[in-house]
């Protein structure tokens, strides 16, 4: 492993614990596998009722009328609800956090097929869903739009028209980059390779569904909020502002969450129904929807139709990438990203290449279908960009009769260019990605891979390679561009150490299942000694922690990470002060060795972080001018992303009869700057790169032509398990960031941002004898089948 | 958590018991069983009963698989598991074993039954495209001990529906035994655990070099499984090749009625009934020969 950089060397067995980073089994995982995990859903409160929603059975219909007589009769049933009785309070309708807004309950028409249309409070989960079959809504059914190539039609039916004015099914218009210079690289490139791709809607599909449990005491006017949220301080700050709601006296907790993957980082119009009962019925009010629900109500993501255009010189030099891109975002933008970036962070459509020009425009429509956008691990939308352009990358290669590895290599961006401006304006911080390349290659044995590929192609048999090499912008954001409802993307921390020299760390970010109780612990134990298990990772609840804007976007380690390895090192600075006290030597004649300090020339005349922390809660004095305590807090706002990249080779095999592909080896090559853990690092990437092998061959969200939701269970809407995915290859090179503390980038994300691309790659690749050039996901065997046949067909 | 219609349940002591809760219930009840397809049918609410008579306790009634000389008899309670462990039928009909093997997963396996798969009549069902193939017989119990026995043909009378009326109980599956017989299942899926997007049986009967019978069981392609006739008609007194295997596969696609869905085109469903039938029958040959 030659090509990994230095930095990265002595980590410990998991049963050492290292003091600082390396391997170790999580702190939190005991409470798991014991079943002892602690979930909204787990949540029972004295007198707590339960909460069911009505939904649209029809994607578009003006509702005539409601009655809810015969539910409001039926056992059990406390109240019911309708957007009719919540517009009287001015609550029918929302903010999204794109600046749109979004139906908490529909009053004049409903926009998809399970919209939320009333609700029911019963005395528990049986009799309010009961109730439900007695509500009686009267719809007028109208005709969708469900093509989003249709949206824009003369004769599209108007969705919208609750917005002043608005007479067509137009959301916004972005661009980015230099039209015209990019229009005169492709005018003078001796080579254009254009390409139609899909990026079909796919759902996060957490193994928790969204809930709520609302407890609203009416003689404090305190509300508590236990909520599935990713971002617990961000809602209070909106709960504040749609409800009108003192924000003092609104404290959200976000327990154990199963699982987020972005699906968890909106307002849902359930948690706000919740809200509304336990303030109506003066109890606590608890709603989990069920899996249908989640599936067919909640943030999708992708559903992006893309053209992508590459031009470049005859021997292979990239000089420009194109894109025109249209946007699905159903009946209401809830697109959840910094409000400057309404396509996300797509602009990174450049990948990891120096090229000359590069421009997209894209138009995003509204349809009838579910509101959402960016979710699923998407990196606000890196996701289709790495698609993108990683796809036509391999189409120029194909058109060159090129190896796709050799072209990579030959446009790379070089390490002595960082940082790099691409050319749609964002500032790469750091990257050498040939050593990355070269060591995914070797992993995989490129070269014989290919030879075994050319017998195989000999005899008939279907065997492809693939290849996807990526650079994620992550950890957003500086907040002078980056905000979400005007809330700046930067991250609180706050730690204490206690007199024994025990400690804990206050967080912004919620962890879903990224471990961080364990990743924290460590970055805070290797600034300051203390060993992590005697450091308590406290986050998820607003009462309890700083202000942040909580974990998606890979940002948790960029941001919060950053803060924590900084707020500890406020604290060592403090004890060194401390300390010199202490040994009656001046700060100056200290060194630090993790855990201790002593003085310069003489080790043995030492004070550790303990006797430090006892010190400064104890008796005597201390150095003029210090308080006691041992402690700190600090808000980071970062100066920029961080671009972590790697390197992806799939090997598929397809069975030439039934047109089924086995994903047979993968190597994965992530650089995400420090690795803090390893372990963690690892088990995000396999768990990024099991979604990859679900979006590339079996996952899409699909309607017919009346906006029926295909996809309403799990029996509809496939995602992969263990027989689907081989053993997952991963490697690491180590470029840290040069901007970040610790010089760690995001890692979350990137696997299922490279892994699709790859896949595909990989599967058009081993469908060449057939002429092949491209298929859209999802690469199911019916689709591989009509691919061979010249029949590929678009999956929308 | 997705939440059913109100239901009781009676627990059935015996398989008496069982139908005279039935003949008292009628088609308000169902019977449960592994209820793997019954519970997330109710949930999702597409099935509602008033009752649900459980008779997981009639195993030791309804669960074995015991080899006679003309034929193999298996309970209707025998498990999934408990088919593809079962050294009787790995010996007779190894077509059950590739079968249970691409059958959802092992919880599913630990508890959903030979029985329940028949009587759900799914159109993508596996064990009844194994049956079909097997030519199976189905012996349905009735008031007062009645019994009757009935082909496959005769027992999926359409998608989701049996000739089990609504006080009688399905206690046990026949498997006729004949010499030098081979047999082999395929099945294509998008994932493990979803269903078919077609899959196929195929059983054949040697003597000497020549094909004595030969069954092809298909699944997913048309509203019930189907065997197909002609397909025998055209493989008996043949020797087994590739040409008749092709000749068997163009059969298999024209007698099938697919449709288009999520799982794939009417077209690939075809395609795959020829290659699927093909790939068994080469299998079950194979298996004769050995």
């Amino acid at each position: 492993m030659t090509a990994v950089h230095e930095r990265v060397d002595t980590f410990h067995d998991n049963d050492q614990k290292p003091v600082g980073y390396g391997r170790m089994l999580r702190k939190e995982d005991p409470r798991f596998l014991r079943g002892r995990g602690r979930y909204v859903d787990d949540v029972q409160l004295p007198g707590m009722l339960h909460l069911a929603i009505l939904r649209s059975p029809v994607a578009h219909a003006r509702i005539v009328g409601i009655d809810t007589s015969a539910a409001e009769a039926s056992p059990g049933v406390k109240a019911v609800v309708t957007g009719a009785m919540l517009a009287q309070q001015n609550l029918a309708w929302m903010p999204t956090l794109s600046n749109d807004v979004q139906a908490v309950l529909a009053t004049d028409k409903v926009r998809f097929q399970g919209q939320e249309v009333a609700f029911v409070v019963a005395e528990d989960r049986y009799a309010a869903r009961d109730a439900l079959e007695l509500i009686d809504v009267e719809y007028d059914v109208l005709d969708p739009v469900i093509d989003a190539r249709r949206a824009l039609a003369p004769d599209a039916p108007l969705i919208r028209d609750d917005l002043d004015g608005k007479t067509n099914n137009h959301c916004f218009d972005w661009e980015t980059g230099d039209e015209a210079a990019t229009e005169a690289v492709f005018a003078r490139a001796d080579v254009v390779v254009s390409q139609d791709l899909v990026y079909p809607r796919v759902h996060p599909a957490p193994m928790e569904t969204c809930g709520a449990v609302a407890d609203y005491d009416s003689v404090d006017g305190k509300l508590r909020l236990w909520s599935t949220t990713q971002a617990p301080h961000a809602h209070r700050t909106l709960y504040a502002i749609v409800a009108g709601l003192p924000e003092h006296k609104i404290q959200v907790i976000s327990p154990d969450i199963g699982g987020g993957f972005g699906n968890k980082v909106p307002i849902y119009p359930g948690y706000v129904c919740a809200i509304v009962a336990s303030i109506v019925t003066g109890k606590p009010v608890k709603w989990m929807e069920d899996r249908s629900e989640n599936l067919i109500s909640t943030g999708f993501a992708r559903d992006y139709i893309m053209r992508g255009e590459i031009a470049a010189t005859r021997d292979g030099r990239i000089l420009g990438i194109r894109t025109n891109v249209l946007a699905d975002h159903g009946a209401f933008n809830g697109t959840a990203a910094p409000v400057k970036y309404p396509a996300g962070f797509f602009g990174v459509f450049t990948g990891s290449y120096d090229i000359e020009a590069a421009y997209c425009k894209m138009t995003a429509v509204y349809t009838n279908k579910a509101p959402g956008g960016v979710a699923y691990a998407c990196s606000f939308r890196i996701t289709e960009a790495v698609y993108l352009v990683e796809r036509i990358v391999d189409c120029l290669a194909d058109e060159l009769g090129m190896d796709p590895a050799e072209l990579r290599l030959k446009n790379f961006i070089q390490p002595e260019q960082f940082p790099y401006t691409t050319k749609t304006g964002w500032v790469y911080d750091s990257g050498n990605y040939e050593p990355t390349m070269r060591l995914a290659m070797e992993m995989a044995g490129y070269d014989e891979l290919r030879r075994e590929q050319a017998e195989k192609r000999a005899r008939g048999e279907l065997m492809g390679i693939g290849i996807a090499f990526f650079t994620e912008a992550v950890g957003a954001g500086p907040r002078k561009d980056m905000d979400i409802l005007g809330l700046g993307m930067a991250d609180g921390c706050e730690l204490r150490v206690h007199p024994t020299g025990k400690a804990v760390v206050r967080l912004s970010v919620q962890s879903q299942g990224q471990g961080h109780e364990t990743t924290f612990a460590q970055i805070v134990a290797e600034e300051i000694g203390i060993p992590p298990a005697d450091i308590e990772v406290l986050h998820g609840d607003t009462d309890n922690t700083p202000f942040g804007l909580g974990t998606y976007g890979s940002r948790s380690t960029p941001v919060s990470g950053a803060a924590a390895a900084l707020v500890a090192r406020k604290v060592r600075d403090k004890a060194r002060i401390i300390a010199s006290g202490m040994l009656e030597v001046s700060v100056a004649d200290l060194e630090w060795e993790k855990g201790a300090f002593h003085v310069a020339g003489d080790p043995g005349r030492s004070v550790t972080i303990q006797d430090i922390a006892l010190r400064a809660h104890g008796a005597g004095d201390l150095p003029e001018g210090i308080e006691g305590g041992l402690e700190a807090q600090i808000c980071y706002n970062p100066s920029n992303l961080t671009y972590p990249h790697g390197a992806y080779i799939c090997v598929v095999d397809i069975d030439p009869g039934t047109a089924q592909v086995t994903v047979r080896r993968f190597i994965a090559v992530d650089d995400c700057g420090t690795r803090i853990n390893p372990m963690i690092i690892e088990g995000q990437v396999h768990g990024g790169l099991t979604d990859g092998v679900g979006m590339a061959l079996m996952e899409m969200i699909a309607f017919d032509e009346d906006g029926n939701c295909l996809g309403a269970s799990l029996m509809d809407y496939l995602i992969p398990t263990s027989l689907e995915v081989p053993d997952w290859e991963t490697g690491f090179t180590v470029t840290p960031s040069p901007h970040h503390p610790i010089g760690a980038k995001g890692v979350g994300e990137s696997a299922t941002v490279g892994s699709p691309p790859a896949i595909v790659n990989a599967v058009i690749d081993a469908l060449k004898p057939f002429g092949v050039r491209h298929a859209d996901m999802p690469l199911t065997p019916s689709r591989v089948w009509d691919a061979m046949r010249g029949q590929a067909r678009p999956p929308i | 958590m997705q939440v059913p219609a109100p239901f009781e349940y009676e627990r059935a002591t015996s398989v008496d018991h069982a139908i005279s809760l039935l003949e008292r219930l009628g088609g308000t009840a169902r019977l449960i069983a592994g209820g793997h397809s019954l519970l997330p049918m109710m949930k999702l609410r597409l099935a509602n009963f008033d009752y649900l008579i459980d008779i997981n306790d009639l195993h030791g009634e309804l669960g074995y698989v015991e080899a006679g000389p003309d034929e193999v008899r298996i309970g209707a309670l025998t498990r999934h598991r408990e088919l593809l462990e079962s050294p009787v039928l790995a010996a007779a009909f190894p077509i059950f074993a590739d079968a249970e093997r691409v059958i959802a997963d092992p919880v599913v396996r630990n508890r959903g039954t030979l029985g329940g798969s028949l009587c759900q009549a799914d159109p993508s069902e596996d064990l009844s495209a194994v049956c079909t193939t097997l030519d199976a017989r189905c012996v349905i119990r009735g008031p007062g001990g009645a019994e009757r026995v009935v082909s496959m043909e005769e027992f999926h009378v359409g998608p989701y529906e049996t000739a089990v009326a609504d006080d009688e109980i399905l206690v046990e599956i026949r498997l006729p035994v004949r010499p030098g017989c081979g047999s082999a299942y395929a099945k294509v899926e998008r994932r493990a655990g979803d269903w078919a997007v077609v899959s196929a049986g195929a059983a054949v009967w040697l003597d000497g070099g020549a094909i004595v019978d030969a069954r092809v069981g298909l699944a997913a392609v048309g509203p019930n499984t189907t065997g197909i006739p002609a397909i025998s008609a055209a493989l008996r007194g043949q020797e087994p090749s590739e040409s008749l295997y092709e000749q068997a596969g163009a059969i298999a696609a024209d007698s099938c009625d697919p449709v288009t869905d999520q799982r794939g085109s009417a077209d690939y469903k075809r395609h795959l009934a020829a290659e699927l039938t093909r790939r068994t029958l080469r299998r079950a040959v194979e298996r004769a020969r050995s």
